[in-house]
């Protein structure tokens, strides 16, 4: 039972929004390749999940914490030097409107 | 016109004090230089990954507990994602789904009498980089120190219907978590941080409950004047727009305080659908009762305990303790000078009176005044056994508060001490008495209150500055002989 | 016999007794290397003049009699989403092409102190997403039994660089498979341990709930040994379990009396081939003493669709750090902040990578959450809890690694659903957290490799290495 989905215009370009992507000239096949996976994806609704407890996590394991110590080797040179551009010690972005 | 009345609930961003970030070693100090407290964690370089630091789960707890919250037996932390520069990972790691704490309360006192206001939940969660806007260039420069700072979130239920009650309730959440030590929770720097959400409903005549209005949030209120502008403003624009016959739109608005004006926020780029789901790179919190107890068992007296003890303790009038407890700052301050001095009464007369007055004068902050224990109680003893007097203690006290001096030098550079006036004294006393004759013989006729008009001349001609117990006994001696 | 057929347990046995030296192990790989490369395209960076350096230490070391580690002079591949400090990490994508981590993995830590020498970075598919190693921002790989063919993915250059002797082990990823199956295609022997065996710090993230680094070798036995280095408790990982881990001396066990058990496939169409081989396997298996039964499993068919909705959803959050701001690629083209998010997204990531980003956010947004992502993880909890039962029975599971042969480069299924299908053999162990193994069982008539895989309860990895080794040896 691999149920029709419809991506319309509107959710792709959500979607792009949210994902900080715009394939415009790959739109309609992005399209129509999501229509195909979550038709796909869709089969796991034959399945009874009303009552299951969703799987987050494999184990139990709970409660890993750390000692509230500085450690800190002090890298942010090699850091910044990796980034596309800095000023001053500055991470660089144009701004947002 | 049809009478609105105002929904207010409160999202409290509480910077905690710890010493590293939330998850990882990286130190939490303020000034460092831009980016130099990051690690590759914090910066979210590819590959890393986050550990949780132990003392941001005990400091939420003790905030939960201090405010009657439910702590989770599970909680768990959630991605919530958003692109933003000033988040490394362009996803903040906070808690959603299963808070660390719920279902509290905190008791606020207003004019209109006591008022309980729900707390929704509190969660832990990391604080973001600081970003610098550049107009010139239209460029933003990034300083990620900040990213990854504790932060807990504390949600209010919309509780509140004015901006007296919010402020109310900000002052005892801040009283609460300084008593915890926690949080500096100082709104002008950021370590405490609110936003509003309010909305207006009418009040209908029969007193029946109207449906909510919609409600929009305020940011950027760095004070409480800022807040109660913002609140009094947006009710206004809210009800304006219903009067219009319009809707309000659920929106984000940003208070610029300088102009009394709020702007919304929003973009089509910036969308509200933040894909919350479990962070799988974080485990589980489980804590047991035993844990819960025993950061319930160390937390720190509270101020009904500490006022009680104080009244039992230091026998100081229910009123003064009231007062000192208003202040975290103030507490130790009393507690550490009466160690050192005692005469609680006293020192509890010196931080209510001239340290209080200091303080409104400078405009000071409570918690940043610069008064030692040591000092305080120097100037309390030299004034008790006479050494000074009171307006020479509280010339000193004033050089101490405005320029950290230290008293004994200050009174020794100046001359100030009393016996070192003692032949001074006694020859400004001989020249009142050789003025004053008929007080001399009004006295030797037995008229006491000429004795206390000779005292008043003797101050006048010292200008004050002479201990009116060695004023007293060298004029009995005079006068005697 | 040539330096690069021996195994590593005898290489390291060797540089140990000063046979050989670190420095002639590595100048052989290099050279082969130098031969092959240019037609695999195993490796996306090399590093052989700092293999060289490493190796004259360890040799020195040796010659002071010190203790040079138990991979002491071991040429090692790394994959290129496993960090390595001052060498380039692009996890196969234009996103990271000169990005230069400033610390080491966990795992690249452990395997230099116990004295492996890193001789270059391995080809992948982007991020580690596919499984033929034909979608890196480099150039595909080829698979050295023959060259027409796809090596497999996503750790393809990793295999090809250990089948085709340019590196005697190598650490690949595995997300869905990514080890195992181009393990089988090469005819190499490759590892998914227990998700939490291995630390994932300094592994570049795309499906954190589901991933473990692991390791490639010739040998089950040196698969073992290398998985004895790298894994362990790290306290950098979260997800890492406290617990003591020993591998290599569960070769050359017996399996007498083992029970094994074998999935009836339901729904996947399996190449006849395959079929036969897995037959073999049962007779080997069931000759060297095992109990071998067919069991039926009911949720094979959602094995694959909830595996693609939660990888997708937890990469479309892990790769949104790549945004052109701290490190890697940045657009040059935009006129605001979303612009060059934008730009430099679509431009720095592949089809693929979009594909799946695109997808991971629409089942985590608003309306679907419930319908995809939170359905997918309940059907991962059904899974865990079928495992969970056969084990109670059965103390290994077999199947194939692929339902298909390696595919001609370029000729892959077209439709994305097609090329998904192939992994639901290897999905499970990544969905239930349970450790399994890929073991070459010889070759079919055309000369390509043929294995199968398998699969033990979590903490298992003993029964799977004893079972694995058999297989390899009889």
């Amino acid at each position: 039972m691999e149920q029709n989905v419809i991506i319309t215009d509107e959710v792709i370009e959500n979607i792009g929004i949210l994902a900080k992507i715009n394939p415009e000239n790959e739109m309609e096949a992005m399209k129509k390749d999501m229509e195909e996976i979550l038709g796909f994806v869709n089969k796991l609704a034959e399945l009874d999940t009303e009552n299951v407890k969703p799987m987050s996590h494999i184990y139990d394991v709970f409660n890993v914490l750390r000692e509230d110590k500085v450690v800190c080797e002090d890298k942010h040179n090699e850091m910044l030097s990796n980034a596309p551009e800095t000023e001053n010690g500055y991470f660089k972005v144009p701004k947002s409107i | 016109m049809k009478q609105y009345e105002k929904v207010i609930g409160l999202e409290v961003h509480v910077e905690l004090n710890t010493n590293t970030k939330i998850f990882c070693g990286c130190s939490t100090k303020f000034g460092a230089k831009p980016n130099s407290q990051t690690c590759p964690v914090c910066m979210a370089m590819p590959g890393t990954l986050p550990v949780l630091n132990e003392k941001v789960v005990k400091h939420a707890v003790a905030v939960g507990l201090a405010t009657n919250c439910r702590i989770s037996e599970f909680s768990r932390f959630d991605r919530k994602n958003y692109f933003y520069p000033d988040n490394p990972q362009n996803y903040q790691i906070s808690q959603l789904y299963m808070p660390i704490c719920h279902d509290g309360y905190v008791e606020v006192e207003t004019d209109c009498g006591m008022k309980r206001i729900g707390i929704h939940e509190i969660h832990m969660e990391e604080d973001a980089g600081k970003l610098i806007h550049d107009d010139k260039t239209g460029c933003s420069l990034i300083d990620f120190n900040r990213a990854g700072v504790p932060l807990i979130e504390i949600v209010s239920e919309p509780d509140m219907s004015s901006a007296d009650e919010v402020i109310a309730y900000l002052e005892k959440l801040r009283l609460i978590i300084k008593y915890l030590g926690v949080s500096d929770c100082k709104l002008n720097e950021g370590s405490m941080r609110a936003d509003v959400n309010i909305s207006v409903r009418e009040v209908s005549c029969n007193g029946e409950k109207m449906p909510y209005g919609t409600r929009t949030e305020m940011k950027n209120l760095n004070s409480f004047r800022a807040i109660r502008h913002a609140i009094e403003n947006e009710a206004s624009r809210q009800i304006e727009v219903i009067e219009n016959g319009g809707h309000v739109i659920m929106e984000t608005r940003r208070w610029d305080e300088e102009n009394g004006k709020s702007y919304p926020m929003r973009s089509k780029e910036d969308s509200k659908d933040y894909r919350y789901f479990p962070d799988p790179d974080l485990m589980p919190l489980i804590l047991s009762k035993e844990y819960i107890n025993k950061v319930a068992e160390n937390r720190p007296e509270f101020r009904e305990e500490k006022i009680a003890r104080y009244v039992n303790e230091y026998k100081i009038p229910k009123y003064d303790a009231g007062i000192l407890t208003l202040n975290v700052a103030m507490t130790g301050i009393f507690e550490e000078t009466v160690k050192l001095c005692g005469l609680p009464k006293k020192v509890s007369n010196w931080l209510l009176g001239e340290t209080m007055r200091l303080i409104k004068e400078s405009e000071t902050d409570p918690e940043d005044i610069n008064v030692s224990p040591e000092k305080l109680s120097t100037i309390i003893k030299m004034c008790e056994n006479g050494s000074i007097n009171n307006t020479v203690a509280k010339e000193v006290f004033e050089k101490v508060f405005y320029e950290n001096t230290d008293p004994e030098e200050y009174i020794k550079t100046n001359n100030l001490l009393m016996e070192s006036k003692k032949e001074e004294l006694a020859s400004i006393i001989d020249t009142v008495l050789s003025e004053n004759g008929k007080s001399v013989d009004d006295y030797r006729n037995g008229k006491d209150r000429a004795f206390g008009f000779l005292v008043g001349q003797v101050m006048k001609a010292t200008k004050g500055k002479a201990n009116p117990a060695v004023i007293n006994k060298l004029l009995m001696e005079k006068l005697k002989s | 016999m040539e330096l690069m057929d021996l195994t590593a347990k005898k290489a390291v046995e060797m540089i140990k007794n000063k046979e050989i030296s670190a420095t002639e192990l590595v100048k052989a790989h290099i050279s082969q290397i130098e031969k092959k490369e240019d037609i695999l395209n195993s490796f996306i960076s090399l590093d052989m003049e700092n293999a060289l350096t490493e190796a004259k230490k360890t040799d020195e070391m040796i010659g002071r009699g010190e203790d040079a580690g138990a991979l002491a002079g071991i040429p090692i591949a790394v994959k290129d989403n496993i960090c390595t400090e001052g060498l380039r990490t692009t996890c196969g994508s234009k996103m990271l092409e000169s990005f230069v981590p400033s610390y080491d993995a966990e795992v690249v830590r452990r395997i230099r102190k116990a004295g492996a020498i890193i001789i270059g970075k391995t080809n992948m598919d982007e991020f580690a997403m596919g499984n033929s190693t034909e979608t890196s921002a480099y150039g595909v790989c080829r698979n050295p039994r023959n060259t027409d063919l796809v090596p497999g993915g996503s750790s393809g250059g990793s295999c090809a660089a250990v089948a085709s002797c340019e590196s005697m082990l190598a650490l690949g990823s595995d997300t869905g498979g990514s080890v195992r199956q181009p393990a089988a295609f090469c005819g190499v022997v490759g590892i998914k341990p227990t998700y939490g065996t291995v630390s994932r710090y300094g592994l570049v993230s795309y499906g954190s709930s589901l991933e473990q680094v692991g390791p490639v070798a010739k040998t089950v036995e040196d698969c073992a040994l290398t998985l004895d280095v790298i894994s362990g408790y790290d306290r950098k990982d979260s997800t890492s379990v406290k617990r003591e881990y020993g591998f290599s001396d569960m070769t050359g066990q017996s399996i007498k009396g083992m029970k094994i058990a074998v999935p009836i496939s339901s729904g996947a169409v399996v190449d006849n081939d395959i079929c036969k081989n897995m037959e073999e396997t049962v007779y080997k298996l069931k000759n060297a003493g095992a109990i071998v039964e067919e069991i039926e499993m009911t949720l094979d068919d959602y094995v694959v669709p909830a595996y693609y909705t939660i990888a997708s959803a937890e990469a479309s959050s892990n790769l949104s750090r790549f945004d052109g701001v701290k490190y890697g690629y940045r657009n040059n083209n935009y006129e605001d902040l979303h612009k060059m998010y934008k730009n430099t997204r679509t431009v720095g990531f592949g089809t693929e990578v979009k594909r799946r980003i695109m997808l991971g956010t629409f089942a985590l947004s608003s309306g679907y959450y419930e319908d995809y992502y939170l359905r997918a993880m309940k059907v991962r909890a059904l899974i865990a809890e079928e495992y969970k039962n056969v084990f109670d029975n059965y103390d290994v599971i077999m199947t194939p690694v692929s339902p298909v042969k390696p595919w001609n480069i370029g000729e892959g299924a077209k439709l994305p659903v097609e090329t998904y299908k192939k992994d639901i053999f290897t999905i499970a162990a990544n969905l239930t957290g349970m450790p399994a193994i890929s073991v070459p069982t010889g070759l079919y008539e055309e000369g390509i490799p043929s294995a199968v895989q398998f699969m033990a309860d979590c903490f298992k990895e003993t029964n799977i290495i004893k079972v694995a080794h058999i297989i390899e040896t009889v």
